[in-house]
């Protein structure tokens, strides 16, 4: 195989998994360590930098750092990043002094956002310290999009949301309540420099079944209900509840609907398990409140007497399954589950009635406009989407991502150059030597497991809609998780010149996860591995020739620890640990003449 | 070295050899040798040896004299027995200990200095007794303990860390043991770790005293230009005179070679060794030969590697004295111990 090219940030930047599956980059390992070291302001502003809500994301971010962390390969459960970021949220000082300064004189460029979610915050977060006048425009009464609307705020607390949207809205941006945009043309007519679309995805899923019409007064659409809910005007339910469909609004639908009443809920779902759409966390939460979750079960009709629903007959599946793919299915029978209340949450999707199609704005068979996967640009010049509006529903953090992404082409679109000439990323690597054994980071592996979240006892929870149920970690909790982080940004880096093939590093190594060895083509070389290739899709290091005997070091960059011994053990430091730091461009970095 | 202890760490799929344990099962503690010393590579050939023949921990007897290389027994098997000596009484305590008990799977580390210096007769001893043991020689040609003086090792010529040159010959410990009349001599490079694997596996298996020098580069003061037992010297002028297959009994040799090219050596467990010869014509067999050729390599100053020698048929010690069968551990204490009258009985046949 070639060399590896260590030049290029993206082969550190994959062994660092957290940061590499976050899709706004949160260097995940850093605000851990400013965790440890107590500096918690600092570990806010660090992870404020990439996804600009840490105390709303600490607390219901989807975490595809989580399954991705290296501590899952060693049977251990992955480091609570997600609730690590929340203690850094809950502990932080007055960040007020951290924030970036206004200017007072504006850059003379107006840009119009649709929709105050986060798709849109993260915009003007990007966009107000560069000199931009952003008009917010949001149809609801409150800003926050689905944050507000959607998770309830037994799992968000209204405080926090405010917090972080006004640290925003108070940069300067003109945000614009009870304003829906009815009309894209005249929206355009007002002459805006730019306009970005984050509108979310609106529009719940509908099941046509027999029944659906007549019974409609008992039977909800998930995100429509959630959001009744949380602006007031929905206050009870009936006491048998089913909700059909098992994604994490199902879970917000069950738990919410426990708080308005009902005491025997339970979530249908058409497959079994291992095919929910929900994060196994929240799966978990919801059964701790009792819900029943019943599998192979797919909707037949709503059954009605006397007008009024009073159950729900469903066909019972059964699968054959093979490599967690469904080859067969066939029904062995039918039953009416008895309900007062049916709530759908199957999927939700988007919906623009409100742009015309004459604007020259093409639009895909789903009749979703054509977006710019890089650019986030419609094929409308000036004309942005971000977040669920742009590709489907996702999660708030692509949607920060996006809204960091478009930010930089309504940037670059108001300077008049190419969207596509974006500035690459940039790494840094520092040595964390300081003495003969000793680095400027915690190196010693600690066998400790995941610490648990308390969370307030069961019969105090359904009093009302808002108290919390995740207590945060406690400061003792918060201290041992934060060592379980394996420093994956602190690299080891190989120097071949000064290696003298001792194999001292092989035979330290905890998981055998280097070798020295001929050089080989990818499948002979993955043959000669020490410790068998597991990971297809994760990176192996390859140096250059060694100088003594022509043989290759190779690193599988899937089992290192990050444990330093290898570069303790070198007795001519050809290993050395390096923090990698990444810098991912804003749109303030694209101010030059590029 | 290094200040913090390797890890145990649980990964998934770990491979566990017949006996059901781990590589990690056969490690002992975190090592006080320099980083990058050749001992160190030697301990961890020796893991992979044991750990890939499966031999249990309480089967093994691990035993040392005094210096570097008698420092690493602790560094392998924790599960096994073991004796650090006094300097150069390894082969002592490891016939004592063979005597007792010949069931144990015996391991010795020495070094040059320990075999060569101070305990070059009773190498030469445990050589000619042929105890059944693995003798291994550490050998990196400078008593490391004390800042790098030469050993009895050294070549003639090689250059010291701070400048002389060494005037002595020296002391050959593989055709030493050859001409002791030893049965198994063998060297290997611990930079050379399938090779090494490989002799430790036949070492072990050998019915007899198999000696196996390893140079060992001593990375803090034999690792510099001029020394003819650095890494990179041994490198430059290494020299495999043959290849060595060990194949566990009940495996079939499943490798063919051409006639003349290789030769099959079967050992009394029923395992083979499969000798390649890498030099045309050179019979690990034939002891005059062999003497013959290590001599013409030595003038060119070449590091000749591989199982130089063997005579599995050699007699080991028990067999010579004729002692009984089962381990004296396990004899009744009655049969171990006839008592009063049975030494009063053996005394007047005597007299």
């Amino acid at each position: 195989m070639k060399p590896t090219n260590t030049n290029n940030p993206n082969h550190f930047h994959k062994v660092v998994d957290c940061q590499w599956a976050c899709p706004a980059h949160t260097d995940v390992p850093e605000y851990i360590r400013k965790i440890a070291q107590g500096d918690f302001t600092q570990a806010y502003m660090l992870n404020r930098e990439s996804n600009i809500f840490p105390g709303i994301l600490g607390r219901v971010c989807d975490r595809p750092c989580e399954p991705a962390c290296r501590r899952g390969r060693t049977n251990q459960k992955p480091v609570a990043i997600c609730r690590l970021k929340r203690v850094a949220a809950d502990h932080r000082g007055d960040i007020s002094a951290h924030m970036p300064i206004i200017p007072k004189n504006k850059n003379g460029k107006r840009v119009a956002l649709i929709g105050a979610g986060c798709a849109s915050l993260a915009v003007a977060n990007d966009l107000m310290p560069i000199g931009y006048e952003c008009t917010i425009f949001e149809a609801l009464k409150e800003p926050g999009g689905l944050m507000r609307s959607n998770i309830p705020s037994f799992r968000l607390p209204a405080n926090v949301l405010n917090e972080e949207i006004n640290a925003i809205v108070d940069m300067g941006a003109d945000l614009r309540l009870n304003h829906p945009i009815e009309s894209m043309k005249s929206l355009l007519a007002e002459g805006y420099d730019a306009v970005f679309v984050g509108t979310g995805a609106p529009k719940g899923k509908e099941l046509k079944l027999p029944g659906r019409e007549e019974a409609t007064a008992n039977i909800h659409i998930g995100i429509t209900w959630l959001e009744s809910v949380a602006f007031g005007h929905l206050d009870a339910i009936g006491k048998r509840v089913l909700i059909i469909g098992v994604g994490n609004t199902a879970m917000d639908c069950c738990r919410t609907s426990l708080r308005l009443g009902a005491k025997d809920v339970k979530v249908m779902a058409r497959k079994p398990r291992d095919f929910f759409k929900a994060s196994d966390w929240e799966l978990e939460d919801a059964e701790e409140e009792n819900v029943e979750i019943i599998v192979n079960h797919s909707p037949k009709e709503f059954v009605l007497e006397d007008g009024r629903l009073v159950g729900m007959k469903f066909e019972q599946v059964e699968y054959d399954i093979e490599y967690g793919r469904i080859v067969n299915q066939w029904t062995t029978g039918e039953i009416v589950v008895p309900c007062d209340d049916v709530i759908l949450a199957i999927g939700q999707e988007n919906a623009f009635p409100w742009i015309e199609r004459d604007l020259g704005m093409e639009f895909d068979q789903w009749e979703v406009p054509v977006v710019d996967e890089t650019t986030f640009e419609s094929t409308l010049p000036g004309v942005f989407f971000g977040g669920d509006s742009a590709f489907g529903p996702k999660n708030i953090i692509w949607a920060v991502e996006h809204g960091h992404q478009a930010a930089i082409s309504i940037h670059r679109h108001c300077q008049g150059k190419a969207l596509t000439e974006r500035l690459p990323v940039l790494m840094n690597l520092g040595s964390r030597k300081m003495g003969m054994h000793e680095w400027s980071f915690s190196n010693d592996f600690d066998p400790a497991a995941r610490r648990k979240m308390e969370h307030v006892e069961l019969d105090q929870r359904f009093k009302d809609l808002t108290t919390e149920v995740e207590l945060g970690f406690t400061a003792e909790q918060a201290q041992q998780e934060v060592e379980r982080c394996l420093n994956c940004d602190i690299q080891t880096v190989f120097f071949d010149s000064l290696c003298i093939e001792c194999d001292a590093c092989l035979d330290i190594c905890p998981t055998q996860c280097l070798t020295i060895t001929t050089n080989a083509d990818k499948g002979d070389l993955f043959g000669q591995l020490r410790a068998p290739r597991r990971e297809p899709e994760q990176p192996l290091y390859v140096s250059e020739p060694l100088k003594q005997t022509t043989r290759v070091m190779v690193k599988d960059e899937n089992l290192c620890l990050h444990c330093s011994l290898c570069a303790e053990r070198c007795p001519t430091a050809a290993w050395d640990m390096q923090k990698s730091g990444f810098e991912f461009p804003r749109a303030i970095d694209h101010n030059g003449t590029s | 070295m290094t200040y913090i202890t390797k890890p145990r760490i649980d990964l998934p799929g770990q491979s566990t050899n017949k006996i059901g344990l781990l590589r990690r099962d056969y490690e002992g503690v975190l090592s006080t040798l320099c980083a990058g010393c050749g001992h160190d590579s030697i301990t961890a050939a020796i893991v992979q040896a044991f750990w890939e023949l499966s031999i249990p921990p309480e089967k093994v007897v691990k035993l040392s004299g005094i210096g570097c290389s008698s420092k690493t027994p602790a560094y392998f098997i924790s599960g096994a027995h073991g004796f650090n000596s006094v300097h150069g009484r390894m082969p002592s305590v490891a016939t004592g200990a063979l005597a007792g008990n010949r069931d144990l799977v015996c391991i010795g580390v020495s070094g040059d200095g320990d075999s060569l210096s101070i305990g070059f007769g009773q190498f030469g001893h445990a050589v000619r007794r042929n105890i059944n043991m693995l003798y291994i020689i550490e050998n990196n040609g400078v008593y490391g303990l004390t800042k790098g003086q030469f050993s009895a090792s050294a070549d003639k010529g090689s250059k010291a860390k701070r400048g002389e040159i060494n005037q002595w010959k020296n002391i050959d410990s593989v055709s030493t043991a050859i001409s002791m009349g030893g049965s198994f001599a063998a060297r290997s490079f611990s930079g050379d770790r399938e090779q090494l694997v490989t002799l430790i596996k036949a070492g072990v298996m050998h019915p007899g005293c198999a000696i196996l020098d390893v140079v060992s580069p001593c990375v803090t003061f034999n690792d510099h230009l001029g020394s003819t037992k650095s890494y990179l010297y041994t490198r430059d002028h290494y020299h495999p005179a043959l290849e060595t297959d060990f194949v566990a009994p009940a495996n079939e040799i499943t490798t063919s070679y051409a006639e003349g090219e290789s030769t099959v050596v079967e050992l009394h467990d029923g395992s083979k060794l499969l000798l390649k010869k890498a030099d045309s014509g050179y019979d690990a067999t034939n002891r005059s030969k062999v003497l013959r050729y290590l001599e013409q390599q030595r003038a060119r100053g070449e590091v000749v590697t591989g199982l130089l020698f063997i005579n599995a048929e050699l007699p080991e010690m028990h067999l010579i004295y004729g002692t009984s069968k089962t381990a004296m551990k396990d004899l009744r204490f009655d049969k171990l111990n006839p008592g009063s009258l049975a030494l009063a009985e053996l005394q007047s046949r005597m007299r």
